[in-house]
């Protein structure tokens, strides 16, 4: 503990104005070997007690999904991140991170996981007060009680503050009344505690509150039918006068939708993570099945099309788990330090995860969109099996999808993520000038660290950071304080942001490795980080014309501006066949993801 | 009933293997170890007799420092303790003898091992720890119940399966399914942390084997397949291309 309060304390978005020294971030190498022994028996439970069962779950059969909820809960799995006075293993933030990576390859399993520890645990465990804390935690840690989360509503989706479910005090003031309908409620149908949110009279805000299933007054429809994740209990439920009592009201009047951002908050970045070990999962079949498919007398496997793939899934991986287990750390640290100043633990932990809400926006839509990716690259390499219910890509495809839409859509995530970096800019948190001075000083570069072997790496990163800089101080200087109205130039701001703090991730773990085993044995992790950031560069340098040429009619003053971006975005002298080959190479060699990290 | 389970460190299945230094030692970089399959059965079964009757496990490696995370492993599935000897295993009757000189010390009622390793797959470890204290060994055991003082267990045979009731103490080397493979819980992790591992010295011992050279298996060839009907074809591939006859 101690010698984390000597790290220099990040701040949240700040990766965009500082360049960080590489040993200070963390990286998933370093977990220790408790860690990674957790990471195993996850590893271990979900290929014993969920793999065998893929047919019946999606098949919804009654009861599975729950008992393996509750196996989970035996072991566990459902409390890594609640105190153990509450029954729980009191493991860090990052430590529950990783938790969600390896359950991340489960489809349904995950989707029921996730809403259980995630939306459906965290409320009590951060806004709950200590009866509740005592009450609930234990049970649900245990797996004893499953939990889900009800929010959304049939008119009330992305717009989560509209909902319309009420909430009426009783005439003798002991209960409150709710009445409403909710939709698209995971692990409603065999939830025994649901966090349900609704409006308290004329007020602005939601409330929360903590129901018991036997308080009644519940029903549902029918399991939603669905385009993936079927083995996962999605359902409508109606609360008709359920008699919550007043001591379950979480937090306060009115608090709920603060309760309701700050829990999604925390959601998606799990959520974000929690796609790396399915990223792994599509990868080594796709490596096992090229390697056995033969055309033309050869493995396909052989083909560099084929290669291309196998490569490009491997540096996606190597990027979300790099940026992933970075942020998760950031939080950790951030945590320590406000409970060394002071702060009550679940307060410190709240604050923690606020700061880095960049990030976690961050994590939970590169995460998403790159699962997104490799599945589909997956049903490629597998060609008319991919498309075969015969084989596992094409439920990985339609299990991959939903990540996109839920725990806030992905453009909402966007949006948001570029407005919080806009509003620090505004409050004069970050100095945006100082950043700017390139285009006095010419472009002159003082590297603040030597990044050899990476140095063209490490100056592209900075000038991406500047590209994207650029951009977003341009779209601040013509639309100011309406910047919020123009979503399509936040989109493409937000594509740059993330893929900057991504690729600078994959660079500084692999820096952090070279430093502790030399580059010849980071060899792997120099060829994924280079693939990565010649594509992020690529993307960047799109979004951020496209950008510019939304936001500058003046044609002379777009070029001279789109001069720039060429200059911030030249990162072209790279071979990327030969790094794909000899990625892929590796993976052929090995039959499997190229790389492993918890045995 | 006092349980000593001893265990082996030993490369993962999928673990890509190669040779250094003239064929003459096994190339470990990038390889992850886990517990031996046979020695997790054995693990496995010490756990649920320790339910059944009471008692404790001592968990047993015969290995440098690189094999403690393997041995915690142990730790968190539920052995109480372990002993790690601190010495390269140079060969099964050097292991035999650092285990024997243990279970001399220690007044075990079972010594549960794998059938065999899966690194050298010697299965020779049991029989001489028996030998070497005068005790029963049995293997493979795919049974096993305590009866008061007696074991009772069944093991493999050609052609069937053979019931024995022996006296304790005995050695017994086991496989499935003997038990059913336990994943250690969150929390047995957590506390495998804090349970004793004591490092002892090896007893010295002259090595009676040397490795002169490790040789690959050739790589399997294709699979051929031939059409039903086609006895003729079959038996000349067999005799003449798979040698087999
Ligand atoms: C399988 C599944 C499980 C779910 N589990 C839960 C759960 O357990 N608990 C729960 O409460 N909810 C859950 N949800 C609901 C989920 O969070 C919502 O579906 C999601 O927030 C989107 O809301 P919506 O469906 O109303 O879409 P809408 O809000 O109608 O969005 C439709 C489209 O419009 C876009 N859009 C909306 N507003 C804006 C804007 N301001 N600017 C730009 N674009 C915008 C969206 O990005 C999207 O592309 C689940 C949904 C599914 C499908
Ligand atoms: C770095 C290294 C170098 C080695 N070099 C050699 C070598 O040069 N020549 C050679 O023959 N072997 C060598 N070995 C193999 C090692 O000595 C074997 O693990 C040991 O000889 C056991 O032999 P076996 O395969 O016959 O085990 P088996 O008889 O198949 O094992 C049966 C059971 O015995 C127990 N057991 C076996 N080994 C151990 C152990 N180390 N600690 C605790 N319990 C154990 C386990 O329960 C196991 O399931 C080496 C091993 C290592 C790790």
């Amino acid at each position: 503990m101690e010698k984390t309060l000597e790290k220099n304390i990040v701040k949240g978005g700040g990766f965009l104005f500082n360049h960080p020294h590489f040993s200070e971030i963390f990286i998933p190498e370093e977990f220790n070997d408790e860690q990674k022994m957790m990471a195993k028996a996850t590893q271990d439970f979900i290929d014993k007690e969920v793999f065998p069962f893929v047919e019946r779950i999606d098949a919804l059969e009654e009861g599975l999904m729950p008992s393996i909820m509750t196996k989970a809960g035996e072991l566990g799995l459902l409390g890594v991140c609640i105190p153990e006075q509450y029954g729980g293993l009191g493991m860090s933030f990052n430590t529950g991170m990783l938790i969600a990576d390896i359950v991340a390859s489960t489809g349904s399993f995950t989707t029921a996981f996730g809403a259980h520890t995630g939306i459906g645990t965290l409320p009590i465990l951060y806004y709950g007060d200590e009866t509740q804390k005592e009450k609930y935690l234990p049970k649900l840690s245990s797996g004893e009680w499953k939990a889900c989360y009800c929010l959304t509503e049939p008119d009330s989706g992305s717009d989560a503050n509209a909902a319309k479910t009420k909430a009426i005090l009783s005439e003798d003031q002991q209960h409150y009344l709710i009445t409403g309908q909710k939709m698209w409620i995971s692990n409603a149908g065999f939830a025994d505690l649901f966090i349900v949110f609704a409006k308290i009279e004329d007020d602005k805000n939601l409330t929360a509150f903590i129901v018991e299933k036997s308080f009644g007054g519940i029903t549902m429809n029918d399991e939603e039918r669905k385009m993936g994740i079927k083995g996962s209990s999605t359902r409508q439920v109606f609360f008709n006068d359920t008699k919550v009592p007043v001591e379950n009201m979480l937090s306060n009047r009115q608090n709920g939708f603060k309760i309701a951002v700050n829990i999604l908050n925390i959601g998606r970045i799990k959520l974000g993570c929690g796609v790396i070990n399915a990223c792994k999962q599509i990868a080594n079949q796709s490596t096992q099945y090229a390697n056995d498919r033969k055309q033309f007398g050869v493995s396909i496997s052989s083909f560099g099309a084929i290669k291309q793939k196998l490569s490009q899934m491997a540096a996606k991986t190597f990027g979300i788990e790099s940026a992933s287990y970075r942020a998760g750390q950031n939080i950790d640290d951030q945590v320590d330090v406000l409970i060394a100043q002071g702060h009550p633990e679940h307060e410190a932990k709240l604050q923690g995860v606020e700061q880095f809400a960049i990030e976690a926006a961050i994590i939970k839509v590169h995460g998403s969109d790159v699962l997104n990716e490799i599945a589909d690259q997956g049903v490629q390499v597998y060609g008319g099996m991919g498309f075969s219910e015969e084989a596992p890509m094409a439920r990985a495809y339609r299990d991959a999808r939903i990540a996109k839409i839920y725990e806030g859509t992905n453009e909402i995530n966007r949006m948001l993520l570029v407005g919080m970096i806009v509003k620090k800019i505004t409050k004069g948190e970050f100095n945006l000038k100082d950043e700017l001075d390139f285009f006095n000083t010419g472009m002159i570069h003082k590297d603040t660290f030597d990044a050899a072997p990476l140095s063209k790496e490490y100056k592209a990163i900075k000038n991406l950071k500047k590209a994207t800089l650029m951009v977003t101080s341009k779209a601040l200087e013509i639309y100011g304080a309406k910047i919020n109205e123009e979503q399509e130039v936040l989109i493409n701001i937000s594509e740059m942001v993330i893929e900057t703090y991504v690729a600078e991730s994959t660079l500084l773990r692999t820096l952090k490795l070279i430093d502790q085993s030399g580059a010849t044995s980071a060899g792997l992790f120099i060829n994924l980080t280079k693939l990565y950031l010649f594509d992020a560069v690529r993307k960047s340098k799109n979004a951020g014309y496209e950008a510019l040429a939304c936001m500058i009619d003046d044609e002379a003053h777009l070029d001279s501006l789109l001069k720039v971006m060429d200059r911030l975005t030249a990162y072209n002298h790279l071979n990327t066949s030969r790094l794909s080959r000899d990625i892929a190479d590796e993976m052929i060699l090995q039959n499997k993801f190229p790389y492993t990290l918890y045995s | 009933m006092k349980i000593l389970v001893c265990i082996t460190h030993v490369p993962d299945t999928t673990s890509k293997i190669s040779f250094v230094d003239q064929d003459t030692v096994f190339d470990k970089t990038g390889v992850q170890f886990i517990i031996g399959p046979y020695d997790d059965y054995a693990l496995a079964r010490a756990v649920e007799l320790k339910e059944q009757l009471g008692g404790s496990i001592m968990a047993l490696n015969v290995g440098l420092a690189e094999t403690e995370p393997t041995i915690r492993k142990a730790l968190a599935i539920g052995a109480d303790e372990a002993i790690r000897i601190n010495a390269e295993p140079k060969d099964a009757f050097f292991v035999a003898h650092q285990i024997a000189q243990v279970v001399k010390g220690g007044d075990y009622d079972l010594i549960l091992m794998g059938r065999e390793s899966i690194d050298f797959n010697g299965g020779q470890v049991h029989g001489m720890v028996g030998e070497l204290l005068g005790i029963p060994s049995v293997s493979p055991v795919m049974h096993l119940d305590i009866e008061g003082n007696i074991a009772k267990l069944s093991r493999e045979i050609e052609g069937g399966k053979e019931l024995l009731e022996v006296a304790l103490p005995i050695v017994a080397g086991c496989q499935e399914p003997i038990a059913e493979w336990k994943i250690p819980n969150m929390r047995g992790i957590m506390s495998a942390r804090s349970k004793p591992l004591n490092v002892l010295d090896p007893f010295e011992d002259e090595q009676k084997t040397v490795v002169e050279n490790f040789v690959m298996p050739a790589a399997k060839s294709g699979i051929k397949m031939i059409d039903a009907d086609n006895v003729g074809e079959l038996v000349d591939l067999l005799k003449n291309e798979a040698k087999v006859f």
